[in-house]
């Protein structure tokens, strides 16, 4: 019996770290066009993956912060960062940087991830230039059957 | 003794969540250029630099647009496939090489053989970003309007082509 | 040619381990000698064809051999020998290739060394590791063949990932995989036990050693992935709690709980359903683990589609590995005899207590691990758990965990006597108590959680030592068994006294360095040298030089890389360490940023070789446990558990 109430309470117990570490530490992710359309928060830390515009990266005078802008092709978002960057970060790769939104307007990054393979992108940069897509064709191309 | 089948039924509720995760295949979630007309671009071509490529020029035709690369290995495990379909004389397929250089590109298709009618050169990869290029190999079927109809993310394999692209095309030329 | 005698070798194999399952298996249920005497020999043989598909494999990646698809997409001419060799188990055909090479070994150790154990009790065991075996081998053969051709042969290879160029990769796979293999044992041993009806101490003794030895494996196995990215990763982290980890910890976790369950069966005839059940879910999480790592479902949701024939093999594999053996515990698992009795206060409940703390910490784990999965595989939206989710779920559970290790070897079996065990436990309270509060003066800096993480560390080493001493002065014999329950308890002291102080005493700067600057941190002066070009055999480097000089004196002389792998053109950073028992010197290089000046990160981690050590600690104190010599007494048949009961109520054995 009392082993029975041990146990019950040692889940119990548990299930509350559980519940209270995913609330405070689960880490949403948003893509520029969603923080363009204000639906990112202003007081947390989220995640931001998109693509690293070619010829966006600026280093400031001290030599440790960079900017740069990271795109899902549709909108995009400046980012700053202070530290050293990841082996695979490059111009016209995927990123995804976790950080918080500034007043300023630009992201500041905590923390900045970029790719570990040759073919393939993170999955949420590539997730956040796939929803951008549609948007983009659509804006990009003639309408079907224009000029036939 | 009911209490030593809890793991079990716990197991089984894993098992079920996981089924339903697999059963939404984020493959079969189309693409949302699919339905879409594809993007226009104007790029050189491969072999001869100096001439120029839009997807316009296909108007009217159903093609086969095949996102390739010499660095990318599973092109090269797909590329029997599109040999045989360009021996088979189906329809035109067009290369995109895709963040590549020009004479590597030349190269691999002497070496295993060149599929494409012609290739377009997207050397820096914008066209790519255009079509929501994850990775290489990545194919669109283009029907007659321009319109995108397909899309492969990864390698064609012979199942694939033969039970979803093949069906497609001979649906489209109707 | 080679390749194709490698896959032969590969369906003679298959062949062999259907026939093994099904002859030895049936032959145990009718009892049929005949067909159980074909366990053991085919088990051998399954090891010969085995592991010389392996050496084909081998070869051909030694050789060069770019007509093999695997060796073109994982290897190149220019990679060194070593590496060319590890590569074998680089790729997802490789690494699953190594699994059952491993698989086989075992099997092997098992035909071997069971010559106590009654002959369908080897049958069964050896049964159930064949049909595991046959698993894999049809996965292999059927979805993910380590010999497919490439036609035309590629002129070079694609190259290994620069990551895996590293000495980890050659002893971190193989230990690691020893380690999740290993469980099949003690899997295959409580799956024998079920369909036997023999649940017996005697069950649990011969488990032991095999339990612990696989045990040893995955310790040492994820002690080297940690070390192997402290050092290679260039960001001084020791864990990232990344689910490529996760997937090694859980069965670790498990193993550990099981380890504790089977030494209670063994000696009081107690928990033997529980045991049953552990050793069960911890092979499951030693088999998730695998495929979830090697399918690439963790990278990207998207890695499972790529070959869809790969995802629903695996997941009906699990389904009938996983689903078949708890419906067989659900079946047989009441047929077990309950236990000898035991109070509250005793060593079997703490020991029960500890064991749940294992496995409720390992959910925690597994839930933090595959929740995000869930989501994104379900189009819910995307999420990461990162690190501060384990860290407020685990920390608070292994604190009692670590609480009750320091007493359970004190405590006597059955019924523990509650006024000894407080006088007992007034020596360590008051060491652990004065460890928490005068250590993190001599750090300059007092933190509650750096005395929380101290006082247990101090706890369970006093609480060892408390136990070594009684036992000397009761002038009982202390076996090897007990040296190594009490050095592996030591080690986890060790252990967390080294992420305590890393946790809480590690600094970091990344600084902009010109050559000849000087930058300070933690007492130590760094001076930047200036970089110059370096080329190694695959690859071209940028090698920094930067001394490290301590009150005056030069201490070091460092000097990172910057590396550009010749094949796949990719940057890596090669961090330069001055190691030492009380601190590691860590520095690393950023990039050029105009002119000579480079950015450069530097780290001073306190005692991080605890952390190792402590792991060393524990895998050695597993291994004195299980080559004790009771395990070895082959010709005394063991006793049955009442008998053992009284002697050892007395002694008080581990």
């Amino acid at each position: 019996m009392l082993a029975i109430v041990a146990g019950v309470t040692l889940i119990a117990v548990a299930a509350a770290l559980v519940l209270n570490a995913f609330q405070g530490n689960v880490v949403f992710f948003f893509s520029p066009s969603q923080i363009a359309a204000k639906e990112a928060p202003l007081d947390r830390t989220f995640r931001v993956g998109g693509m690293v515009e070619s010829g966006s990266l600026k280093r400031r005078a001290d030599g440790l912060t960079v900017e740069f802008i990271v795109t899902d092709t549709a909108k995009s978002i400046p980012v700053v960062y202070t530290g050293i960057l990841p082996d695979l970060f490059k111009e016209g790769k995927g990123v995804v940087a976790q950080g918080k939104l500034g007043p300023d307007g630009a992201f500041h990054a905590s923390e900045v991830l970029a790719k570990h393979d040759e073919n393939y992108m993170p999955p949420e940069a590539a997730h956040a230039l796939s929803k951008a897509e549609a948007d983009k064709a659509a804006k990009s191309v003639v309408p079907p059957g224009g000029n036939r | 003794m009911k209490r030593f089948l809890w793991p079990l039924a716990i197991f089984i509720i894993l098992v079920g969540f996981l089924v339903v995760g697999l059963k939404l295949d984020p493959r079969e979630v189309p693409s949302p250029l699919v339905g879409k007309p594809a993007p226009a671009f104007e790029l050189p071509i491969l072999h001869q630099p100096d001439k120029r490529f839009v997807p316009g020029d296909m108007r009217g035709k159903v093609w086969l647009l095949n996102v390739w690369a010499s660095w990318c290995v599973s092109c090269r495990e797909e590329h029997p496939v599109l040999l045989d379909l360009a021996k088979r004389g189906v329809m035109p397929i067009l290369g995109l090489n895709y963040k590549d250089k020009r004479d590597d590109a030349n190269a691999w298709l002497k070496q295993f053989g060149n599929p494409y009618e012609l290739s377009a050169v997207d050397a820096d990869g914008r066209i790519g970003i255009d079509y929501g290029v994850y990775g290489v190999p990545e194919t669109y079927l283009i029907d007659a309007e321009g319109v995108i109809r397909y899309k492969q993310i990864g390698p064609i394999t012979p199942a694939v082509l033969e039970q979803k692209i093949l069906p497609l095309v001979m649906s489209l030329k109707k | 040619m080679i390749p194709e005698l490698g896959q032969f070798a590969l369906i003679v194999a298959l062949a062999i381990a259907l026939a093994q399952a099904a002859l030895s298996l049936t032959g145990a249920a009718r009892g049929t000698p005949g067909f159980m005497a074909v366990a053991r020999p085919a088990a051998q043989g399954l090891f010969v064809f085995v592991a010389f598909a392996f050496g084909c494999l081998a070869w051909s990646f030694y050789s060069n051999d770019f007509s093999v698809l695997n060796v073109a997409t994982n290897s190149n001419s220019r990679l060194p020998t070593a590496y060319r060799i590890a590569a074998t188990w680089g790729s997802h055909e490789g690494s699953l290739l190594l699994w059952v090479l491993m698989l086989s070994v075992w099997m092997l150790a098992v035909s071997v060394f069971s010559r106590s154990l009654p002959e369908d009790m080897v049958a069964r065991i050896l049964g159930v590791m064949g049909l595991v075996a046959v698993g894999f081998l049809s996965f292999m053969l059927f979805t993910s063949n380590p010999f497919e051709r490439l036609l035309p042969a590629a002129a070079e290879g694609h190259d290994l990932n620069p990551l895996l160029q590293d000495p980890g990769m050659v002893f971190h796979p193989p230990m690691l995989y020893m380690g999740y293999v290993g469980f099949s044992v003690a899997f295959a041993f409580a799956i024998a036990a079920l369909l036997d009806g023999r649940l017996d101490a005697s069950w649990a003794r011969w488990s032991r050693p095999w339990t612990t030895a696989a045990w040893i494996f995955l310790t040492i196995g994820i002690a080297l992935g940690s070390f192997w990215a402290y050092y290679e990763l260039g960001w001084g982290g020791w864990w990232f709690w990344d689910p490529v980890e996760n997937a090694s910890f859980m069965p670790w976790l498990i193993g550990t709980a099981l380890i504790h369950s089977l030494a209670v069966t063994e000696k009081r005839g107690a928990f033997k359903a529980w045991t049953v059940l552990l050793a069960i879910i911890a092979f499951s999480l030693s088999l998730l683990g695998t495929f979830l790592v090697r399918s690439g479902v963790l990278t990207s949701v998207h890695a499972f589609a790529t070959d869809p024939k790969r995802g629903i093999f695996i997941l009906c594999f699990l389904a009938v590995v996983i689903g078949g053996s708890l419906s067989l515990y659900a079946w047989r698992a009441n047929r077990v005899a309950p236990g000898a009795r035991f109070e509250l206060l005793s060593r079997e409940s703490m020991l029960l207590a500890n064991s749940v703390l294992l496995l409720v910490a390992c959910g925690a784990v597994m839930l933090g691990t595959l929740y995000p999965l869930f989501l994104d595989a379900l189009g819910l939206g995307k999420i990461s758990v990162g690190p501060p989710y384990f860290d407020s779920v685990f920390m608070p559970l292994m604190a009692p965990a670590i609480l009750l290790a320091g007493i359970g070897p004190l405590m006597a079996w059955r019924k523990g006597d509650a006024a000894q065990l407080v006088r007992r436990l007034r020596w360590i309270a008051i060491v652990a108590l004065l460890g928490a509060l005068f250590v993190p003066l001599a750090f300059g800096r007092w933190a509650a959680l750096t005395s929380t993480g101290l006082l247990l560390a101090f706890w369970i080493l006093a609480g060892t030592l408390t136990s070594l001493i009684i036992r000397i002065r009761s002038r009982t014999k202390i076996t090897s068994a007990f040296l190594g329950m009490l050095l592996a308890h030591a080690g986890v002291g060790v252990f967390v006294i080294g992420i305590t102080l890393v946790k809480s005493y590690e600094s970091e700067r990344d600084l902009r360095m010109a050559p000849g600057e000087t930058a300070e941190l933690g007492g130590y002066s760094f001076r930047f040298e200036g970089v110059r070009e370096v080329s190694g055999p695959n690859y071209a480097a940028t090698r920094g030089t930067i001394f490290v000089q301590r009150d005056g004196a030069t201490i070091a002389r460092l000097e990172p890389e910057k590396r550009v792998y010749l094949v796949q053109r990719n940057p890596m950073t090669e961090a330069a360490i001055d190691a030492g028992i009380s601190r590691d010197v860590y520095v690393a290089l950023g990039e050029a940023v105009g002119g000579d000046a480079w950015t450069v990160r530097i780290h001073i981690k306190p005692f991080i070789r605890w952390i190792w050590i402590g792991c060393l600690m524990m895998a050695f104190g597993g291994l004195l446990a299980a080559i004790d010599r009771r395990y070895r007494n082959a010709a005394r048949r063991p006793e049955d558990a009442s008998a053992a009961d009284a002697t050892l109520i007395r002694s008080g054995t581990a």
